[in-house]
């Protein structure tokens, strides 16, 4: 029982700064810092789904790469099924991968062009499990191929043969064929037709449900967070601005940046869209280079007091469900 | 007068577009047609391969040159299509305008955006530099760019994604046109950024009375905007109604697929997906190029096109499917 709560993935203060240079500056001026992501934790448990939301540039792909040490993170810890995963540990971090796969957005760039698809998705087998024989691997590409509904005769053709739709499932057939724990999808449904969009998130459920398949699902798209996410973690210049299960979100969001990304989500109705009260945030993003003091998003927050300027507000519970780092958010009963 | 006053701005009738490759020809846009009256928004609803950009290419004379365009493009009567490019520039721009998606690839990076926009005046207008500065100064405050006079000196790159798209609007509305085509203004934008710029376009036609086309796949962008919406599926009309209708009385099935298939925030439940994927351009079908996905297909579905035709005498939506909506609400109660 204790197995089954116990997390999958925990990520503890985790922080990925980069160094950044100013063509235009001195020389001898110090590199700026560029806080990608800012001491973001989160845990996540098996089977489950963790939707990660914010407009671009917040950090939502840097902070996946780094669950996977893509992107070597510069604080924090990454702890996968109890063990503490040190970022030049390269060795730990090889049998890691085996249990966690990533798909990226752009479904054809991130297959190789010159490879047939038989390959690209047998590729993670010969690097992970070498005593596999061919035949062996050709039947798991092969079952894996049916699993996320190609067909066995495109099996020798090659990327371009392929659509969009199409590409996407490749790529999860990639992640799915070392039977991994825990699958992050990096936007896999933005670069699609809606129509698509639909076809790959529900097999992205069927096969989390056969599988018992833990998902970090990143999308700016609130809607499509919403429909296959557990919880919801709301990043905001690297930093975490609401985490929190996702009806409770959705319903009674304990953040203000919360409040505005629902808001501007466009809701296809008329009668609604029409008469909606928008609640419009000013401006854009600061720079990550020289971020506000204080509360990172003060600076276009409607509801922003003097105070704002100076605490920097960590995650903070309002009720069982929901979390937000904001000093205005009041703690509820539930 | 009142006749004049109503007429439509732009009327396309019968447009086809049509391209040359190796493959043989490409029918790219099939016979379209719309009206856009003074003041009025349509949404143009399509996957990509819909042929819903290429229809606003030919329309302004800017298709790749292996591509022909056959029909009329009526901007006050005047037949748009195979016009003198001089002829043409004269309506481009100044009469007629249109935003792209990615903002970032239509800006000249080379040139400020000063430039770039008096440029726009002194060729349509015939205005001084300096007066054109001011004019575009003034665009530039009313899509509400902060520090307007200080930014109009800044080059592309220095503006985010949002305020480039915004400096677009302003470019385009400089001359005050009668009619704005934005294709996928907000698809490269996030969803704030997307709110910030569709509030700015619906305040834009309030003031201007300037008639929109707005090309786009998400329906959610349509519902908040359009009066019309049409529908496009490989490169053929599939519904034209009222936004209303769209969303409420969906009367074609891709309509009511797309409707399906998107996650809501207002709902739950399962999204149903349209199975299949977008057909080939290349190798359409006989029929109706939906009939290869489509539930509700028959075998006329796969011989012949079904045409255009009003749903009802009385009604003004316009639909192109074999079976009667009947039929469709029939099957679909009786999957439940």
């Amino acid at each position: 029982m204790s197995d089954a709560t116990a997390p999958l993935l925990s990520v503890r203060d985790l922080k990925v700064h980069f160094k950044v240079r100013d063509r235009k500056a001195w020389p001898w001026t110090p590199a700026a810092t560029l806080k990608a992501v800012d001491g973001v934790s989160f845990d996540l448990r098996p089977g489950e789904t963790l939707g990660i939301v914010g407009e671009s540039g917040c950090g939502k792909s840097t902070l996946a790469r780094a669950c996977l040490n893509l992107i070597p993170a510069t604080g924090g810890e990454v702890v996968w099924q109890g063990k503490t995963l040190r970022p030049d540990d390269h060795v730990a971090w090889l049998a890691a991968r085996r249990d966690i796969q990533i798909i990226f957005q752009d479904p054809l760039a991130s297959l190789n062009p010159r490879m047939t698809v038989a390959r690209i998705i047998g590729e993670p087998l010969r690097i992970h499990r070498p005593e596999l024989s061919d035949a062996q691997v050709h039947e798991k590409v092969a079952a894996v191929m049916a699993e996320v509904g190609l067909t066995p005769q495109q099996i020798n053709r090659y990327p371009h043969e392929f659509s969009g739709g199409q590409c996407q499932r490749i790529g999860i057939a990639r992640a799915l064929v070392l039977e991994p724990k825990l699958i992050i999808c990096d936007e896999p449904v933005s670069a699609l037709d809606v129509s698509i969009r639909a076809q790959i998130v529900n097999l992205l459920q069927e096969l989390q449900r056969r599988k018992g398949l833990a998902l970090i699902f990143i999308a700016h798209d609130l809607a499509v967070v919403k429909h296959i996410s557990d919880r919801v973690l709301v990043l905001y210049m690297g930093k975490a601005m609401e985490l929190a299960a996702s009806d409770a979100l959705y319903a009674r969001p304990g953040h203000p940046y919360t409040e505005a990304l629902l808001s501007a989500i466009p809701v296809p109705d008329p009668r609604v869209e029409r008469n909606k009260v928008l609640q419009l945030l000013s401006g854009d993003m600061p720079s990550p280079i020289d971020p506000p003091s204080g509360c990172v998003f003060r600076t276009r927050c409607p509801k922003a007091i003097a105070v704002c300027a100076q605490d920097k507000p960590a995650l903070r519970q309002l009720d069982a469900e929901t979390a937000a780092a904001c000093v205005l958010a009041v703690e509820r009963s539930s | 007068m009142n006749d004049a006053k109503n007429a439509p701005v732009l009327e396309v009738k019968d447009l086809s577009v049509q391209f040359r490759t190796n493959d043989g020809p490409v029918y790219a846009v099939n016979h379209v047609g719309f009206e856009l009256g003074r003041g009025q928004t349509l949404g143009i609803v399509g996957e990509s391969g819909s042929g819903k950009s290429q229809t606003m290419l030919a329309m302004m004379g800017l298709l790749a040159r292996n591509g022909t365009a056959t029909g009329q493009v009526l901007h006050h009567g005047r037949n748009l299509l195979g016009l003198p490019a001089a002829e043409l520039n004269a309506v481009r721009g100044d009469r007629i305008a249109m935003i792209f998606q990615d903002p970032m690839t239509s800006l000249n990076p080379y040139l400020s955006v000063e430039r770039q926009m008096s440029e726009v005046l002194e060729l349509h207008r015939g205005l001084s530099r300096r007066e054109a500065r001011v004019r575009a100064i003034q665009a530039l405050d009313a899509v509400k760019i902060p520090d307007a006079k200080r930014r109009i000196d800044f080059y592309p790159h220095e503006f985010s994604g949002g305020m480039r798209q915004r400096v677009m609007i302003a470019m385009a509305l400089l001359c005050e046109p009668e009619v704005l085509i934005a294709d996928e203004p907000t698809t490269a934008l996030d969803a704030t950024v997307q709110a910030q710029i569709t509030q700015l376009l619906r305040e834009l036609q309030r003031d201007h009375g300037t008639a929109i086309v707005m090309i786009t796949h998400d329906l959610g962008v349509v519902a908040g905007l359009c009066d019309d919406v049409m529908v496009m599926y490989g490169g053929r009309v599939m519904e034209h109604a009222s936004a209303e209708d769209i969303f409420h009385r969906p009367s074609h099935p891709y309509t009511r697929g797309l409707l399906a298939a998107l996650p809501r925030m207002d709902a739950s439940g399962p999204l149903v997906s349209i199975p299949g994927n977008p057909p080939n351009m290349n190798a359409l079908p006989p029929g109706c190029p939906f009939s290869a996905r489509c539930r509700y297909v028959e075998e006329r579905c796969v011989a012949t096109v079904p045409l255009l035709q009003h749903l009802a005498p009385t009604s003004p939506t316009l639909r192109a499917c074999h079976r009667p909506v009947a039929d469709l609400d029939a099957m679909e109660a009786a999957d439940v």
